[in-house]
């Protein structure tokens, strides 16, 4: 059974775009990144999956539930953690917590206990007097304590100090090895580098790619830094330049052979050739369509 | 029970603060009829002579001399435009609150159905119109029994029914409402109860205009009718009960299929 499977998810608000056939498959237990700048559609795809606005056209099923007929049943397995947590104002975080368990009609007060000790939130605290990401740490809890199968997250970690970051990360590391899955949106690459084994890249509302991350790095772009140069091959596929101090570095996609020969006429003392990170594959895709 | 009894919980300040100043508004009514008795002639006549001013708040058909009679009218207008206020403020927000304030996605991401929000939260909107009328109810027993005055209790009863049942119908078309609103409706919620209880003046003001008591609910809350013919006019109740229902109808229909923003 798939975790998340959609297939041409579609919505519009009116004439407006929001996403346009999504399609995205992710297996139980996987780590799954969710990477697109704000207003590419990532909201969306997460809002029409757990039923809070209805797809146009299109299917999605999950946990092998169809979004639009099963809601509850998703929802009942499902830990959704939104990008901007709000709460009831005047509610204390600890009246939070036990609201949103007992809608989930679980007891879970020794989790959300050791949840909110590991993320150093102080339950007797009023909701409204909270930081922002006090606030999100209130949300994780609410998206974590009654244990569920799925993690829907939507950008997580805006608003944690790195510390925290680290702590949340950890527990989702916990929780996707006791077998849960993780699907989580983000614009920080570097954690989903770190963190995530697959990942997709949605653009005005479009997948444009979805695979490993291992494999998302192997584009067929390379990154070539020339120790000791002050020119670049002028040759097609060339692109990204930055110089710095005593080097020059670039992108090249394009025919490796084409590069060599134009690589002797140029002057330099050293060079590596290397795959991308996440970021620069990011920017390759997200590129592409403008050059 | 949890989205009911959060609701309640929630709206408990300013249930108390609308039911202390009603049922405070309505005892100083009380409390001053004694005062007033004596001099009741003289403003019976006067209210008598003028005219159109009197037929608008019911006042030409009513006898001030007497406790109900006085207590239709001036309590009546508290306890009608108070309540009806109250009605449609707890009515409008009932569901925009939710996505006005952005806790909608809060709600409708744990597994309850939408249904279930609405059923639980009309409850609760149903159960602190209950609470209000009760509270002002009592209030105006105690403060008769305070100053020595008394009163038919059948018509007593008939007065409160029917604000109550106003207040009802207020409630469920601003709920209605409010199912197709994002932001803060309570404008619009203020708006409608206003509108509705001057659509009953002009009713008043001239025959050709009679047909708005049947569009306004205040038409069957008129304390001089309920008072003359001890009895709730139930043509007007019925239309009441048809709109009551359609704004639910509308809400659950609107909600069960709202993208939450």
């Amino acid at each position: 059974m798939k975790a998340i499977k959609t297939e041409n998810l579609t919505k519009f608000y009116g004439k407006s775009r929001g996403i346009t056939h999504v399609n995205l498959s992710l297996d139980e237990g996987d780590f799954f990144g969710f990477i697109g700048p704000n207003g590419a559609g990532k909201s969306t795809t997460i809002r029409t999956l757990l039923g809070l606005i209805s797809p146009t056209k299109g299917s999605g099923q999950v946990l092998g539930k169809d979004i639009v007929k099963d809601r509850i049943e998703i929802l009942s397995q499902v830990g959704y953690l939104p990008s901007e947590a709000v709460f009831y104002n005047g509610m204390r975080v600890g009246d939070i917590l036990t609201y949103s368990a007992k809608l989930h009609k679980t007891d879970c007060k020794d989790e959300a206990k050791k949840l909110c000790e590991r993320l150093e939130l102080d339950t007797s605290r009023r909701v409204d007097e909270l930081s922002l990401g006090n606030r999100k740490k209130v949300g994780i809890v609410c998206a974590l304590q009654h244990k569920p199968k799925l993690y829907i997250l939507d950008e997580p970690t805006s608003g944690l100090d790195p510390l925290m970051q680290r702590e949340f990360y950890e527990l989702l590391t916990e929780r996707n090895k006791e077998g849960a899955t993780v699907f989580l949106s983000s614009h920080v690459l570097s954690e989903i580098g770190r963190y995530c084994k697959h990942a997709a890249i949605i653009r005005d509302g479009e997948i444009l790619v979805s695979d490993s991350v291992e494999k998302l790095g192997h584009t067929g772009v390379k990154r070539v830094t020339l120790q000791g140069a002050e020119d670049i091959p002028q040759i097609d596929g060339v692109k990204n330049v930055t110089h710095e101090k005593d080097s020059v570095s670039f992108l090249y996609s394009g025919n490796p052979k084409n590069l060599l020969s134009h690589l002797t006429n140029i002057a330099f003392t050293d060079f590596t050739v290397t795959d991308p990170d996440l970021d620069e594959v990011f920017m390759h895709y997200y590129g592409k369509e403008d050059n | 029970m949890t989205i009911f009894l959060h609701e309640l919980k929630r709206s408990k300040i300013s249930l108390l603060i609308w039911s202390c100043a009603i049922a405070f508004m309505l005892a100083l009514c009380v409390f001053i009829y004694p005062e007033m008795k004596s001099q009741m002639d003289d403003i019976s006549t006067m209210f008598a002579d003028m005219g159109s001013f009197s037929a608008a708040f019911g006042m030409d058909k009513i006898n001030f001399g007497t406790f109900i009679g006085f207590f239709g009218v001036e309590c009546g207008e508290i306890m009608g435009l108070g309540g009806a206020l109250f009605a449609s403020i707890v009515g409008i927000s009932a569901l925009a609150k939710e996505e006005k304030e952005h806790t909608a996605e809060f709600l409708l991401t744990h597994p309850v159905s939408r249904e279930r929000v609405l059923i639980e939260k009309l409850l609760a909107v149903f159960v602190q119109i209950i609470i209000l009328n009760l509270i002002s109810a009592l209030v105006t027993v105690i403060s008769m029994l305070a100053v020595g005055e008394s009163a038919d209790a059948e018509i007593m009863f008939l007065l409160f029914l029917s604000y109550f049942i106003m207040q009802i119908e207020v409630a469920s078309i601003t709920f209605g409402i409010s199912a197709f609103i994002k932001g803060n409706g309570l404008g619009i919620g203020l708006g409608i109860a206003i509108l509705l209880y001057f659509l009953n003046i002009v009713s008043n003001l001239t025959e050709d205009a009679k047909f708005l008591k049947y569009i306004t609910p205040f038409g069957y809350t008129e304390g001089a009718e309920i008072i003359s013919n001890s009895a709730i006019e139930m043509k007007y109740v019925a239309v009441g009960i048809g709109l009551m229902a359609a704004g639910i109808v509308v809400a659950f229909i609107k909600y069960r299929k709202k993208d939450i923003g």
